[in-house]
Order: structure tokens, then C-alpha cells, then sequence
């Protein structure tokens, strides 16, 4: 009985996610027709890669106890180079790798301030949030660059042929997988709860601490870049407002995804159900005419909940307990 | 182990759902392309304007309905709550999802629309823009309010007239990526450099980006920053309301001429007091009216937007499809003093 | 004044007799850096612009972030409790609307009834996050962020794309605003008087010690007796109260609202506060400072339009404001630390 009860609070929550997609998906069937087509699917899941690419480093910096506010910024910088450096007439593949570098080197600027100044990584990124997507105002001004060439924009709002499989699925997976390797499986990952779990005493163990830290953070950077590339493809546009906002969707998946605010738990299984709850549920609440403002008002107390509702489970627990003890010891089981 | 659950079940429903978006590929020329549904009628017509709470844009959507109840088919209107290009791209995609008949849209950004739009005509939608278009092979009609050109020209024409033709002056416009506003700046650039303007300077163009507060605060700095400025230009509805507004707070109605394009309930106050002596639009009732009609007679096969093709637009007559598929409304109108008073809305 | 407050808001170790005085001053550099950036500034700029240096101009940079600082004083107060505010811009917006509305659909209705009605609604939404705070253990940037949006909706529920102009509301509503009392517009002065009323508060009074040791040390202040979830509480309501304070005025000024009023003001009012010196983990910073925090980033937006800097420039120097203020800070804190150690070492 015991075993059974610890397996259940073990994975209760990623068995939530399960249910709330399954809910969603009975939703949005009835909101709309439309909403359990493949073509809806294709183009639901096309529209929130950008986050989903996010929420994969986001979640591991979340872990190790950090937070990334800049990558929204960072992905409308990397968008803006992408645009300046296509404009200047250099090669597309050169493009993506200097967009990317541009992430790393955002990163990096983060994760040196994190480590070697010991500044609180909220303010840092709360700092660069500003600071990046202001120089990408400054590159860019207020103009568009659009006149990318068919096979990029293809990539980014085009299918596998034959499918309705969206390439940047397709990447977003291969990231996935890697990234679930890299937390779950190898001992970088181990480190990484170790560090949130208690940043001493993982010092203590010889774990080298900032440096892992540094790297989250670019490659934070890095996959910000690349979502950043994704986008800028996808509206075939490169602006410098693009994707403005997006860090409180990535921050609000990844926590309901079940990784505590405070480091040291959670998994990338729950934040890619999260990602996919979030995702439906606003695509349903879309095909009924809902705004996009409103659809917040429930992405918002999903939010809210996902932590409330555990704490008021485990207080009623604590009454009930404390009521058991305190009506007398012969009621033991 | 703890975690086999879990993953198993999630990996067990990406998987269904990948499924389903494979299997789809196999009938989605059936699925694709075809008749879109309906609902009731064949004429679900959708507006799409830069943004939905803009009182220029619910003008227009009342002429639509207008349209929608002589034609008897549906009309809505949907759209974001501010000026951004890519949460219309969302909607064109939640649009196209439902199958609507005709998508009516007024573009934040020509090109990052297209795409999306694109895609909605190889699902057999009929687009229409208006007021701002987009990339001609994104669409197969563009309404326009009034030549492009005339309205350019006329704005400097009356703040000319207004400053005598000498000082410094200043535009306010909307997003700096809205086609509209770039066509009508780029023909006040041209009439500036006609020899009568030679002692008037365009010293700056800010963009307001269609909010309020935005608008507010650039027509503020625009003031600080040049002293001298004697006049502003703002082809925006919201932006003229809001520099109206900024040039009273610091107290120098009259001493910076406005002109602009706005609604005339917006400017009524502004005009009896003297802030603003002229100022222009079209009836966006009218134009919201006219994009209807036109994304019917699409539906219906009367037209497909070729150049020389002609169609039915109700009260406003017949209308002609010009050069590139635009459709004029007609000339501009000049508000002052004068006339400001047999208009509402 | 008393010794305790200062080693409250000093430094974060108790400070030796001998370096008593390095770490009060060390205390008040904020402030005293802030006032000299400040001038610095004004100068540097009034030189080369002299438009930029006038009595107008000064009056006008104060208009511009009365209502800023007005939700920053319910800000500092959050976070000087190791919490922090999200929704303060939604609280303002949703504000602005309900008072701007109201006006228009009842032109005659009384000033102040308008004003309750923003400040109430500023307090309800206020108490419902402290409740989710204090009571639902839920960590403040989670609970505000979910607010945040679940405010802005029931905004947009309501506004229902509906905008209200200032042709719709009476000129004695946008007076709030303008009106000038003294030569100096109304607006200013009750920014004004609200920093003095609780930066003095959060000096003078006991209630004002405790939200210090809140965020200094929870466990601790939990264990001596102090009554943290009631306080923490109370710190969201007062600043769901400025906010919808603020939203009012936020009509009266703008006087075209819509339900997105006040997006992304959040930002800006955190920016303010950690710019001014309050600690974001709680437990030291100055009302003062938080209004000078605001000021600075207020001058240098205005002086940027004086120097014909495009706007484009105006976030990253924000951000690199930001970022400069607590690079000065962890450096100046480690220089006194290594400074006190070798005191100590004597």
C-alpha cells in the first residue's frame, strides 16, 4: 500500500499533464469541429515550436536554480541578425551560424555575470531582457526584412512532404531527445539537480558549479538563437519586435511542466506534456473566436494552480494527519 | 521504474498526434483544397484589421455589416488587441482552420503576412485587403480608401497652406512596417521636394505604432527635441488623437499646426478649439462596405481579380478593378470647422 | 536617528563598532550616487541643449513618472519583503479603464467616487495576490506572473474592445492630471506626498522594521514572533491599492484607454526599484532611493529626445542601467566586505 501510494505521488504529476491534455483535446472537439483535424494539428504545433525550443533550456536553467528572462530578446536579436546579414547579400548558412553565435555570445554575456559577479540571475536577465531587444531596435530600426529565399521560409511554415509533419517539429524532437538525454540520463544532468537541489553542498562535492551554470546559460543563448531562426522563417520577416513576451509563455510551460521555481526538481517529460496542454488549449480557445488575451485568463490560473493546488492538497493532508494524531494514538492503522 | 509511466504515456500520446498529423498527409488533397464549409450561408466574411479596439477599424466593420445584412451572408470581425504583425498571422491560421469563405485584412506588415495568407488561398479562401495591403500574390482584391497618392500630397498641401509654406515639420505615423503609411510618406517626401516647400524641413519621422500612450509621448519628445517645430503631420487616426492631445498639455495649440488623418468625433474638440484647422479622411464606413462586396462577388465567382473586371458594390455603385487588383474608393474629404458638424463617427 | 534601522539597512553582516561608519556611509552611497548621476546628467545635457535645463522641462520629466513612481512605493514595499509584484501594469490598466469608463457612461458621476472605485478595485485584485502568496505558499513571481495575465483577460472581458477617448470623459476628470497647485501640476504632488508619507512610514514605524526583517531573513523573522503571511499580505494589498490609485490618474493623463493600458509598466517599475537600490532579495533599499531610481530612468528617457538619440535607444539603456546598478552594487558590497574583514583583522 505504502509502495503503491509513493509510486503515485511520484508521477502524479506528469499523470495530471496526461489527464489536462486529454481534457483539452475533449474541449476543443467541442468547441470546434475543426479542432481534431490533422491540418488544425499541423498548424497548432507549427505555432508554438519557437516556445517549445525555449522551454528545453529554460527548464534545465530553471533546475540548476537559475532563470532566463532574456530569451524573447535574444531571439528577437538573433532574428534581426539574421535579417542585417542576409541583407548585406552573405550566404544563408552563414546567416545561421552568425545568428547563433550572436545567442551564444548573449549567453554568455549572462552567465559571466551570474558567475563571476554572483549577481542574481533574476536581475541579470531582467537587465538584458531590456538590453537586447533594445539593440535589436537599434540594428534593425522599425524596418523588415522579408525577402528571404522560398526554401527558408519553406522550413519554417513547410511540412515533410507527403505529411503534415512540420520540419521544425521534426527539429524540435531531435532537440528533445538530446536535451532528455543530457538531463535524465547522463551525469551532467545528475549535476545539474544537484546544483538547484543545494548549490554548497554540490560545491563541496567537487561539482564545478559555475561552469555548468555558464554553459546553461549559453546554451540558453544558443537555443534562443535558434528559435529565433525558426520564428524569423516561419513569418518569413525578420523584426526586431518579434516574439515580444514570449519568455513569460516559456517560463509559465516550464512550471507548469511540474519544475519547481526554486531548482532541483522536475523533468522534461511534464514540461513537453505542459507544452502541449498550453498549446491545444489556446489553439481550441482560438478556433472559438476567444482573444488571445482572454485565452491568457485560463493559461494564467493554469499557472497559479499548478503550484496552488499541490500546497492546499498538502495542507489539508497536514490538517487531516495532525486531526488523526490528536483524536488519539488507538486509531492506528 | 518510477519514471517508465510517464514517459511511456507521454510518449505514447506525441506519438498519436504525430500520427494523426502524418495520416493527414495522405488525404489532405481531399481535406486540402475543395469548398470550404459555411456556416448558414456561403458568405462567412471575416475582418481582419491591424487591431480590434481602434475606432477607425470598428467604423469600417460597421459598413461591413451593413454590406453583410444586404447581401445576407455572415459577417465578424476578429483580430489582435495591439498593432503586431505576427499575432495576425495566428489569427490568418485560426481563420483558415475554420474555413471561413473570405478573410478582409488590413496588414501590419506586407510580407509577414503572406505566407500565412498564401496558404489560406491554396485552401480555397478568397482574400481581400484593405486600408493596408500586403503582397500583391497574397491577395486577389486591395480596397483602397483613396489614391495612395492624393492623400499623401493632400497633407502636406493643407499644412503647407496652413504654415505659408515655411518651418520645420514632423510626421507621426502608425507601425513603421504598414504599407499604408510608407506609400503616403513617400509621396509627402515627393510633394516636399516640389520648389514651393523650399523653406518647409522634414526633421523627423517617429512611429507611434497605432498606441495611444506611444503616440502621446513621441508627439512630446518630437516638441522637445525641436523647438522650432511648427507642424506635424500624422496619417493615423489614433496618432492625431494623441498628439492633439500632447500639444495641448504643453499648452501650444496653435503655435504647432496639426493635420492628419482622423476621425471626425475624435478631432471634433481639437478643431472648435483650434488646435487642428484641417484634417482629412475618407468614410471608413464606406470603405468597410466596399471590401465586402468585393470578397462577396470573389466568393461567388463574379470576379477573380483581374484588372478591367467590374462588380456590383451595393449603394456605392458599380466599381472597376484597377491596375495590381486595387479598387479605389474615392477622393478624400477635408474636415474643418465648417463641415465638422454634420459628421458621427 | 536610531541605531537599529541603520544596521537594517546596511549591510548584510552586523558591522564592528570600527566600521560602523564605513557602512553607513556605504549605506547612503545609493542614494547619494543616484543624486550624483542625476546632476551629473542634468548638467552634461543642459549644457549642450539648453531647452533641456529649463523649470518646464524638469516639471515635465516629474509628469512623465509621477504615476510610475506612485506604483513603484507599493512596489518597493513587495519587494523589500523578498516578494515581488508582476501585475502591478495590469492592476493600473484594468484601473485606467473601470475609472475612464465610468466617466463616460456617467459624466456627472462624483471625482472621488471614481477614484474609490479604481482604488478599491486596485485592492481587491491586490488582496488576491497576497492571499495566493501568503496563503497559498505560492512563490510571489509565479502567483504575479499567473496574474498578470488572468487581470489583463478579465480586463479584456470587460473593456470588450471597447476604447474610451478623451472626448468621451469630462474635463474635470482629465484636470486630475493637469491642474496645477502652486505652479506645479496635481499629479506631481500626489506622488510626491504618497513617497513621503510611506517612505517615512517604513522608517519610523515598527511595521516598517519587521517588512525589512521579512525579507533579511524569513525563518528568522517567522521565529522571533513577527506575524510574516499578515504583513506580506498587507504589502500586496497596499500595492494593489496604489496601483489602482495610479491607474485612475493613468486615465485622467492619457485619457485614451483601452484594455491594453499599462503593458509592460511592470517592467519599468522593477527597473525603477532595483535601479534605486532595493535589494530584490529583500531586506534593504529606501523608499528614497526607489524614487530616485525612477527619476534617473525618467531623466535619461527625456534627455534622450533633447540629444536627438533615436528612441530606439531608449530599452537598452534601460536594461543597461539596470544592469550597471547591481554591477555596482555586488562590487561595491565585496570592496566593503573585504574592506571590514581586514578592519577586523587589525
Amino acid at each position: 500500500m505504502k509502495q503503491l501510494r509513493k509510486l503515485l505521488s511520484s508521477w502524479s504529476w506528469e499523470a495530471l499533464l496526461v489527464v489536462l491534455l486529454l481534457l483539452t483535446l475533449v474541449l476543443g472537439n467541442s468547441l470546434s469541429p475543426y479542432f481534431f483535424t490533422p491540418f488544425n494539428f499541423s498548424l497548432m504545433v507549427e505555432s508554438f515550436m519557437e516556445i517549445a525550443i525555449m522551454a528545453l533550456s529554460m527548464t534545465l536553467i530553471i533546475i540548476a536554480g537559475e532563470i532566463d528572462l532574456s530569451v524573447a530578446s535574444t531571439l528577437g536579436l538573433a532574428s534581426v541578425m539574421m535579417g542585417i546579414t542576409w541583407n548585406a547579400g552573405i550566404p544563408l548558412w552563414l546567416d545561421i551560424i552568425i545568428a547563433l553565435a550572436t545567442g551564444g555570445v548573449a549567453g554568455l554575456f549572462n552567465g559571466l555575470l551570474v558567475t563571476r559577479l554572483g549577481l542574481p540571475s533574476l536581475v541579470v536577465t531582467l537587465g538584458t531582457l531590456a538590453l537586447y531587444r533594445g539593440l535589436a531596435y537599434v540594428i534593425l530600426g522599425s524596418q523588415a526584412v522579408s525577402n528571404f529565399p522560398a526554401a527558408y521560409s519553406n522550413f519554417g511554415i513547410g511540412d515533410v512532404p507527403g505529411t503534415l509533419i512540420p520540419w521544425t517539429l521534426v527539429m524540435f524532437v531531435i532537440l528533445a531527445l538530446l536535451c532528455i538525454v543530457l538531463l535524465h540520463r547522463s551525469w551532467i544532468g545528475r549535476q545539474i539537480y544537484a546544483i538547484g537541489n543545494n548549490k554548497e553542498a554540490a560545491r563541496f562535492a567537487g561539482i564545478r558549479v559555475n561552469r555548468i551554470k555558464l554553459w546553461l546559460f549559453v546554451l540558453s543563448g544558443v537555443l534562443a538563437a535558434l528559435a529565433g531562426i525558426v520564428f524569423t522563417a516561419r513569418i518569413s520577416s525578420a523584426r526586431a519586435d518579434n516574439a515580444v513576451g514570449f519568455e513569460l509563455f516559456v517560463i509559465t510551460v516550464v512550471l507548469l511542466g511540474g519544475v519547481n521555481i526554486f531548482g532541483g526538481q522536475g523533468s522534461l517529460v511534464g514540461v513537453i506534456l505542459a507544452l502541449f496542454v498550453v498549446g491545444g488549449l489556446r489553439n481550441a480557445l482560438g478556433l472559438a473566436n476567444v482573444s488571445g488575451d482572454v485565452q491568457n485568463i485560463v493559461v494564467g490560473m493554469l499557472l497559479i494552480f499548478s503550484v496552488l493546488g499541490p500546497n492546499v492538497v498538502q495542507r489539508i493532508r497536514t490538517v487531516i494527519s495532525r486531526r488523526r494524531l490528536a483524536s488519539g494514538s488507538s486509531k492506528r492503522v | 521504474m518510477k519514471k517508465l509511466f510517464p514517459t511511456l504515456g507521454s510518449g505514447l500520446m506525441v506519438f498519436v498526434m504525430l500520427l494523426l498529423t502524418a495520416c493527414g498527409g495522405s488525404t489532405s488533397t481531399t481535406t486540402g483544397t475543395g469548398t470550404p464549409s459555411s456556416s448558414g450561408s456561403n458568405l462567412n466574411i471575416v475582418f481582419l484589421p491591424k487591431a480590434i479596439n481602434n475606432p477607425y477599424f470598428d467604423t469600417a466593420a460597421s459598413g461591413g455589416t451593413e454590406a453583410s445584412k444586404a447581401l445576407k451572408g455572415s459577417f465578424k470581425q476578429v483580430g489582435p488587441s495591439t498593432a503586431s504583425a505576427s499575432d495576425q498571422v495566428t489569427w490568418i491560421n485560426t481563420l483558415t482552420t475554420q474555413h471561413v469563405n473570405a478573410i478582409v485584412v488590413s496588414a501590419n506588415d506586407p510580407n509577414a503576412l503572406a505566407p500565412a495568407l498564401k496558404q489560406a488561398m491554396a485552401q480555397g479562401i478568397k482574400v481581400v485587403s484593405y486600408d493596408s495591403d500586403v503582397e500583391p500574390d497574397a491577395r486577389q482584391v486591395f480596397i483602397n480608401q483613396a489614391n495612395s497618392e492624393d492623400i499623401g500630397r493632400s497633407e502636406v498641401q493643407i499644412l503647407g497652406k496652413e504654415l505659408n509654406y515655411t518651418g520645420q515639420i514632423a510626421i507621426l505615423s502608425a507601425a513603421s512596417t504598414a504599407t499604408n503609411q510608407n506609400t503616403w510618406i513617400d509621396f509627402m517626401k515627393n510633394e516636399l521636394s516640389l520648389p514651393q516647400y523650399k523653406n518647409m524641413q522634414l526633421v523627423k519621422t517617429v512611429y507611434g505604432n497605432d498606441d495611444d500612450q506611444t503616440s502621446f509621448n513621441d508627439t512630446l519628445s518630437l516638441m522637445q527635441a525641436y523647438p522650432n517645430l511648427k507642424g506635424i503631420i500624422s496619417p493615423t487616426t489614433v496618432g492625431i488623437a494623441a498628439a492633439a492631445r500632447a500639444i495641448e498639455s504643453v499648452n501650444k495649440g496653435g503655435k504647432v499646426a496639426l493635420t492628419g488623418l482622423g476621425t471626425p468625433n475624435q478631432m471634433r474638440k481639437y478643431v472648435l478649439d483650434g488646435t487642428v484647422q484641417q484634417f482629412a479622411l475618407w468614410n471608413p464606413a464606406d470603405l468597410g462596405y466596399l471590401a465586402y462586396y468585393a470578397a462577396a462577388a470573389l466568393i461567388q465567382g463574379k470576379i477573380t481579380g483581374q484588372t478591367g473586371q467590374t462588380f456590383s458594390a451595393g449603394k456605392l455603385g458599380t466599381k472597376t478593378i484597377g491596375a495590381n487588383g486595387v479598387v479605389l474608393l474615392g477622393p478624400p474629404t477635408v474636415f474643418s470647422k465648417t463641415n465638422i458638424g454634420q459628421f458621427n463617427f | 536617528m536610531t541605531t537599529t534601522s541603520k544596521q537594517v539597512n546596511g549591510a548584510s553582516i552586523p558591522p564592528p563598532r570600527s566600521g560602523y561608519r564605513l557602512v553607513v556611509f556605504v549605506s547612503r552611497v545609493r542614494e547619494l550616487g543616484l543624486l550624483a548621476v542625476l546632476l551629473l546628467l542634468v548638467i552634461i545635457v543642459g549644457v549642450q541643449v539648453p531647452q533641456f535645463f529649463t523649470l518646464s522641462n524638469m516639471v515635465q520629466i516629474l509628469l512623465s513618472v509621477s504615476i510610475l513612481a506612485i506604483v513603484a512605493i507599493g512596489e518597493t514595499l513587495v519587494v523589500l519583503t523578498r516578494n515581488v509584484d508582476l501585475s502591478v501594469g495590469s492592476i493600473v490598466g484594468f484601473s485606467a479603464f473601470v475609472a475612464a469608463n465610468l466617466f463616460k457612461q456617467h459624466p456627472g458621476a462624483n471625482l472621488l467616487f471614481g477614484i474609490l472605485l479604481g482604488c478599491i478595485l486596485g485592492l481587491m485584485l491586490g488582496m488576491l495576490n497576497g492571499l495566493i502568496v501568503s496563503w497559498g505558499r505560492v512563490p510571489a513571481i509565479v502567483a504575479t506572473l499567473g496574474t498578470l495575465y488572468v487581470f489583463r483577460g478579465l480586463d479584456f472581458l470587460y473593456a470588450g474592445g471597447n476604447q474610451v477617448s478623451a472626448s468621451d470623459v469630462p474635463d474635470s476628470f482629465l484636470s486630475l492630471a493637469t491642474v496645477p497647485l502652486l505652479g506645479i501640476p496635481l499629479l506631481i504632488w500626489f506622488a510626491a506626498l504618497l513617497a513621503l508619507i510611506f517612505g517615512y512610514w517604513l522608517h519610523a514605524s515598527r511595521t516598517g522594521r519587521q517588512l525589512y526583517a521579512i525579507g533579511s531573513n524569513p525563518e528568522a523573522a517567522r521565529l522571533v514572533g513577527i506575524r510574516s503571511d499578515l504583513l506580506v499580505f498587507g504589502a500586496f494589498a497596499i500595492s494593489g491599492v496604489l496601483s489602482g490609485f495610479a491607474g485612475v490618474l493613468w486615465g485622467a493623463r492619457f485619457a485614451t484607454v483601452d484594455a491594453t493600458a499599462a503593458s509592460g509598466l511592470e517592467l519599468q517599475v522593477v527597473a525603477a526599484v532595483v535601479v534605486g537600490g532595493v535589494n530584490i532579495f529583500g531586506g534593504s533599499g529606501r523608499m528614497l532611493g526607489a524614487m530616485l531610481g525612477a527619476i534617473v530612468l525618467a531623466t535619461i528617457d527625456n534627455s534622450l529626445s533633447f540629444l536627438r538619440v533615436s528612441q530606439f535607444w531608449l530599452q537598452a539603456i534601460d536594461g543597461a542601467a539596470i544592469l550597471i546598478a547591481v554591477t555596482l552594487d555586488a562590487l561595491i558590497t565585496r570592496w566593503v566586505q573585504r574592506l571590514l574583514i581586514t578592519r577586523r583583522q587589525r
